[in-house]
């Protein structure tokens, strides 16, 4: 039981009274999930709400279930119980193939290596999300040419093959192959372990500038609390779970 | 875009790929070529000869007599009468006879004693009979009409000269030098052991065979030599009615004055083929284990590489790509490697076959199209294809059950 000793978020309030799942781009209601394999603690998420357009840095130790809830937030898992919701959407109620293409159209996802497949081009890479989201092929290298830019990379690398990039870079692609698709929520997982503390600066400046750009809602998970000076909210993961209590969320 | 994945994919682990398609190739052009070479050669077999309804030589078995009169393979053991060949030429049973003998050869290919009857009654394939590409049968006493490929292999023209050699043999000490034949016509093309033979009248390969100061006498004066043959080495029938065949053949065999053996063709044939059938079909075996042991190796490779792939497959699922496609892809990938072998194993048969078309008919009489483009070898291929897909469905599976449980955590 670590109540959370943060302050309660100021809308905090008047957002649970309105319509469970209208209004919020994320909302968890009562989220059950353990894994198979008994030794692994699972995860109880009472409730949780993120606001469109909202940037949220999620820390917590290792082993404390922020990857699993980026799973469940991706659909790559499903929790056992409870409901979870993206853009109003009974998210945990559709069916995989439903989720799948959920997340390819609704979600971008950015890990904190091996983002990309080493043998194909930036380009391809960029146009396999745009595939499997099955947009119309409105030219894919334009658009990635401009988020590119925008991520401070040259226009050349599209033809490069991905593992040609450096780390840095490979991780910046990794961004504009999640935002191809324009999607309303981005799940970043620790993308800058890789990183040295000047790459990684300019990464997550560039980051939060995209999702400003964009209104893209953003979950940002890592242990390091450095990056916390970069969002507005930051959420601890053990003021999630466990406790009934629907104080989550601290405001800077 | 899911082919181009796949192709990318392979590209990406070209060592193994160009390996596990080496394998692949071989072993689907082995069992290509052996069920290729199965129809053809049954095929090429049975067109050979055609309505002959006895062959009569001397007593040994129905084969061999089948083989040294129809596909000019092996030698004869012994001859038979030429009062044996009028005497049959002659019964009311039979509406023709053709008589043969053999024994001598040019360069390689054999020279056969028979007469006009020959080019008038001898038929293959469907009932289809002799006909001449150039110039006419033989007249003469010194004068051949050769096969096509004899023709086209050596370069002759209606008009030219051959010396014939004794013995079967590509090189002979003993050539019929004194008498040089001449060329009057070429046979068109039957795709059998005639295209490969020199044909002369059965006079002229007792007139070769006569000593030297009795040939000299004979190149002076025709008429002062008798060249009527005393034997021959078979004789084909045509009856004039099929059901007196096998009393025909009774006959024969019991014939008092000369030891006759009387062989059905058609059943020789079967027999033949019946013979062969046990090699075919152990051929058969072996190349289907080829191929299976290479699909095996084609599904390792693909098993092995699943490990290298969790990352690109957590990727991938993350893109928004189901379970489903995943297995697809790795289907794609097997097939892929599998159409290219292929395609290429009909290319590698194709050309080796026309290369080796001429090798193959005058060493063993076999005549194979190169066209491999068959229902028989588009229902093999669709075989390997589905054999394909059941084997790589192992690594197919494996990486659909990677999908499944491959979350974002997967380093």
């Amino acid at each position: 039981m670590s109540a959370a000793p943060e302050q309660p978020l100021k809308n905090e309030a008047d957002s649970n009274k309105a319509a469970p799942n209208q209004g919020n781009a994320i909302a968890l209601n009562d989220v059950n999930y353990h894994y198979a394999d008994a030794n692994s603690s699972g995860l109880h998420i009472p409730t949780w709400k993120v606001n469109y357009g909202d940037r949220v840095f999620l820390h917590g130790h290792s082993g404390s279930g922020k990857t699993t809830l980026l799973n469940l937030l991706a659909g790559v898992l499903t929790p056992q119980s409870g409901e979870l919701s993206l853009l109003g959407k009974p998210f945990s109620a559709l069916s995989a193939r439903q989720r799948d293409k959920f997340r390819a159209q609704h979600i971008g996802v950015v890990f904190q290596q091996f983002n990309l497949i080493p043998y194909l081009s930036v380009l391809k890479n960029i146009e396999l999300a745009t595939y499997f989201a099955k947009a119309g092929k409105t030219n894919v290298a334009d658009a990635a040419e401009a988020l590119l830019t925008g991520l401070n990379l040259p226009a050349t690398i599209l033809q490069q093959p991905a593992n040609a990039l450096s780390v840095g870079q490979q991780q910046r692609v990794a961004i504009a192959r999640a935002l191809i698709n324009k999607p309303e929520i981005l799940l970043v997982d620790e993308p800058t372990s890789a990183l040295d503390a000047a790459a990684r600066d300019a990464f997550m400046t560039i980051l939060i500038d995209m999702c400003k750009q964009h209104n893209t809602t953003l979950i940002f998970v890592s242990h390091d609390m450095y990056l916390k000076k970069f969002f507005e909210t930051s959420v601890e993961m053990s003021s999630l779970k466990g406790s009934s209590l629907i104080q989550p969320a601290e405001t800077k | 875009m899911l082919v181009s994945l796949a192709w990318s994919s392979l590209g990406s682990r070209r060592k193994s790929v160009v390996l596990t398609f080496l394998s692949l190739l071989i072993s689907i052009s082995v069992l290509l070529s052996v069920e290729h070479i199965r129809q053809q050669a049954k095929e090429s077999f049975n067109r050979t000869i055609s309505d002959v309804d006895l062959i009569v030589g001397a007593p040994s078995g129905q084969l061999n007599l089948l083989l040294y009169s129809v596909f000019r393979m092996g030698s004869p053991t012994s001859n038979i009468k030429y009062e044996s060949y009028e005497a049959l030429q002659e019964s009311q049973l039979v509406d023709w006879a053709i008589p043969i003998s053999l024994g001598d050869s040019h360069r390689g290919f054999r020279v056969m004693g028979t007469n006009d009857n020959y080019f008038q009654h001898f038929k293959f394939g469907n009932k289809q009979a002799l006909s001449f590409q150039n110039g006419q049968a033989f007249a003469s006493l010194f004068e051949a009409v050769i096969g096509a490929d004899v023709a086209k292999g050596l370069g002759y023209k209606v008009g030219d000269s051959v010396v014939i050699s004794h013995g079967i043999g590509n090189t002979s000490f003993t050539n019929h030098d004194n008498t040089p034949f001449t060329i009057t016509g070429i046979l068109a093309a039957t795709g059998t052991p005639v295209d490969k033979t020199v044909h002369v009248s059965l006079n002229a390969i007792e007139a070769i065979h006569l000593s030297a100061s009795k040939q000299n006498q004979l190149l002076n004066d025709a008429a002062s030599v008798n060249t009527t043959p005393d034997s021959v080495t078979a004789v084909m029938l045509g009856l004039t009615s099929k059901f007196a065949t096998f009393k025909l053949q009774r006959d024969i065999n019991n014939y008092k004055t000369d030891r006759l053996m009387a062989i059905l063709p058609g059943v020789a044939l079967t027999e033949l083929w019946q013979m062969m059938g046990t090699v075919e079909n152990l051929l058969r075996v072996i190349s289907i284990l080829v191929l299976i042991s290479s699909l095996f190796g084609l599904s390792t490779m693909l098993l092995a590489s699943m490990q290298q792939r969790k990352n690109e497959i957590a990727v991938l699922r993350v893109l928004g790509a189901g379970p489903r496609v995943i297995f697809t892809l790795v289907l794609v990938e097997a097939l892929i490697l599998v159409l290219l072998a292929i395609v290429a194993a009909i290319v590698l048969l194709s050309v080796t076959l026309t290369l080796s078309s001429d090798w193959l008919a005058s060493q063993y009489g076999l005549f194979l199209s190169a066209n491999l483009l068959t229902v028989e070898t588009l229902k093999v291929v669709s075989v390997i294809t589905l054999a394909a897909i059941v084997t790589s469905a192992i690594p197919a599976f494996e990486a659909y059950k990677n999908a499944l449980h491959s979350s974002l955590s997967a380093r």
